[in-house]
């Protein structure tokens, strides 16, 4: 079954706003595809389009934390943080305000958009700013449960969502703990830690992997910021290999984080499966991770090359 | 009530005096800041304060509280001076400006400053915040207000731009811009930089009633903060014609004043004239 991260993320919204009156929701004119339409329906009042504003829309949610709401703010994760990342910078996370950040249409999920509408590098220009917390649901189900415990949680934080449908691999009784990552699959000898559409790519790999005898364990890393360091450690203690898989740039992603905790506390073999250092390009979604290599293949090959390091 | 309207501007007057002092003290102990940008700003500041702004010293996050951001974050010194008049900081907090402990960064913090609400120092924000506090008070069925003081030069920023479009489609009666006209930014004059042409005209027509004043006329700015309150088909700008440096001669339309700290011997001739 496969179900799009954003159709997951507009009911949970729509719920989460029966419950809390305290959310509102702001869109920049992307509400039809950010799926926040739902919520306009069920609450006009606490639904606000800013238009095609990045900047200002940044700047109206943190107006809203400060008048103690609990803003979502919603726009196309290329342009929220491209034309809005001062604005986050200084008057989200500085200000310590507990703005949700939510960027849509992330890594390849735009295909035929092509390049400018592919956001590959979101993750890195929110991983860095202090305070942040960043989020990526592996599946629809998953994105409910974030999208629940980001209302709940107080601070800084972002969410990136996907626009097209992608495999369920979680039940709706798995946990879900900001900060605390799940282990989707155990073995002993390479440690693969993903994040999103990646994961599902990750757990084809480790069957591949499995006729040669290879038993990977998988780490779905669903929030990237705070990483969880100590199921990270306890995985590489037994594995002492590790390869990670984004659907994002290899440089200050997911694999950026894990390389970055490694190699200062326990260096092992690595390898980061993301876009290489290049735009995407006009295709479709399956086409552009070819094209960028977010394959099970190379998960597969980046496996047996850490293994060969060990 | 014209009476009373008298004894809060004499008050105002006498508020902005220690203001300004306060102002040169900081900037002078700290041996930076942005004293021209501060005293063109201190008299409107002096009277939102005293008269218009509900905000308790006591309780500096009150639910209820009116809105001030100061969005040309630079000049915080005189929102750190106006909150030391107003009981909120105390005096012998000047000390601390720029300085790594206490609690008067060079730019506004909203984490650790009481009555300062909205970290600034990176131009073009302020007013959106102002306007994100506005709509949620309006959910809110609550009278509060929102102020931002935004910087001329601050206008070539297009968030700005963005923002005065938001508050004139959701018809924000409750927010109320300053624009501190004092013609000069960090290179020069806003006209060798870049013109901003017939100000009143461009936010006119993006939809906000727009008040021209002297920033110095006591008069003329508390008469239209309480037009700008009274006025309810949506946002008002208070365009107020301000000169940099205001009181202290030597700083007056300088643009060297932007950011410079006084000497010892300017101090004690700056502090003479106030007094
Ligand atoms: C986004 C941004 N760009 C540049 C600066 C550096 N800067 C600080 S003050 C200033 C000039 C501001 O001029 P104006 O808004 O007219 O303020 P005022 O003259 O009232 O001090 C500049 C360019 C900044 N703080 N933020």
């Amino acid at each position: 079954m496969k179900i799009a991260p954003r159709d997951a993320y507009g009911q949970a919204l729509v719920e989460l706003g029966r419950e809390n009156q305290n959310i509102v929701v702001l869109d920049a004119d992307v509400a039809k595809a950010s799926m926040t339409i739902l919520f306009k329906e069920a609450f006009p009042d606490r639904f606000f389009d800013l238009g095609i504003a990045e900047s200002d829309i940044v700047g109206t949610g943190a107006g809203f934390a400060v008048a103690g709401k609990i803003p979502f703010v919603n726009a196309y994760a290329n342009f929220l943080l491209g034309n809005g990342w001062d604005q986050i910078r200084i008057s989200v996370c500085y200000a310590n305000k507990n703005v949700k950040i939510i960027g849509h249409n992330i890594g390849a999920s735009s295909g035929k958009d092509g390049p400018t509408h592919l956001p590959l590098e979101d993750i890195a220009l929110t991983r860095a700013l202090p305070g942040m917390t960043v989020i990526e649901a592996v599946d629809g189900v998953e994105v409910k449960k974030a999208v629940r415990a980001l209302a709940n949680h107080i601070g800084p934080a972002y969410l990136r969502v996907g626009r097209l449908p992608i495999p369920v691999i979680t039940k709706e009784e798995d946990p879900f703990e900001i900060g605390k990552a799940n282990i989707i699959r155990e073995g002993k000898d390479v440690t693969i830690i993903a994040c999103g559409v990646m994961v599902s790519k990750a757990l084809k790999a480790a069957e591949n992997l499995a006729e040669r005898g290879i038993e990977a364990e998988i780490i779905n890393m669903h929030t990237i910021k705070p990483l969880d360091t100590t199921t990270i450690l306890k995985s590489v203690a037994k594995t002492g290999a590790v390869v990670t898989a984004e659907e994002h740039t290899v440089i200050g992603g997911l694999g950026g984080a894990v390389a970055e905790f490694l190699s200062c506390t326990k260096p092992v073999p690595i390898r980061i499966v993301g876009s290489p250092d290049r735009f995407g390009v006009c295709g479709s979604y399956e086409e552009i991770h070819e094209v960028l290599g977010l394959t099970p293949e190379n998960i597969v090959e980046s496996s047996t090359t850490v293994l060969s390091l060990k | 009530m014209v009476h009373n309207k008298q004894q809060e501007i004499m008050k105002s007057k006498e508020l902005a005096k220690n203001m300004r002092k306060n102002i040169l003290l900081m900037t002078h102990r700290a041996g930076g800041g942005h004293p021209g940008g501060c005293l063109s700003a201190t008299d409107i500041i002096a009277v939102l304060y005293k008269c218009f702004l509900r905000v308790d010293p006591n309780n500096p996050s009150w639910v209820g509280r009116d809105y001030f951001f100061l969005s040309k974050g630079h000049a915080v010194p005189a929102q750190y001076a106006v909150l030391m008049e107003m009981g909120f900081l105390a005096k012998e907090e000047i000390k601390d400006f720029r300085e790594i402990e206490g609690r008067l960064p060079a730019y506004p913090s909203c984490e650790i400053t009481p009555g300062i609400d909205m970290a600034s120092g990176s131009l073009g924000q302020g007013l959106s915040i102002a306007n994100g506090t506005a709509l949620a008070a309006r959910l809110n069925n609550s009278d509060q207000r929102a102020y931002v003081m935004l910087g001329d030069g601050e206008l070539h920023e297009g968030q700005v731009w963005e923002a005065m479009m938001t508050a004139a489609h959701f018809k924000l009666n409750n927010v109320c811009a300053i624009v501190d006209y004092n013609k000069l930014q960090l290179d020069g004059s806003i006209d060798e930089v870049k013109t901003l042409g017939d100000l009143n005209a461009k936010w006119a027509s993006f939809g906000w009633k727009t008040i021209e004043i002297d920033g110095h006329d006591y008069e003329q700015i508390y008469n239209s903060f309480a037009e700008a309150k009274g006025f309810k088909e949506g946002p008002t700008v208070i365009i107020a014609h301000t000169v940099k440096g205001k009181g202290v001669s030597f700083m007056e339309d300088e643009v060297g004043w932007h950011c410079a700290s006084p000497t010892d011997e300017q101090l004690e001739i700056a502090l003479k004239e106030l007094s």
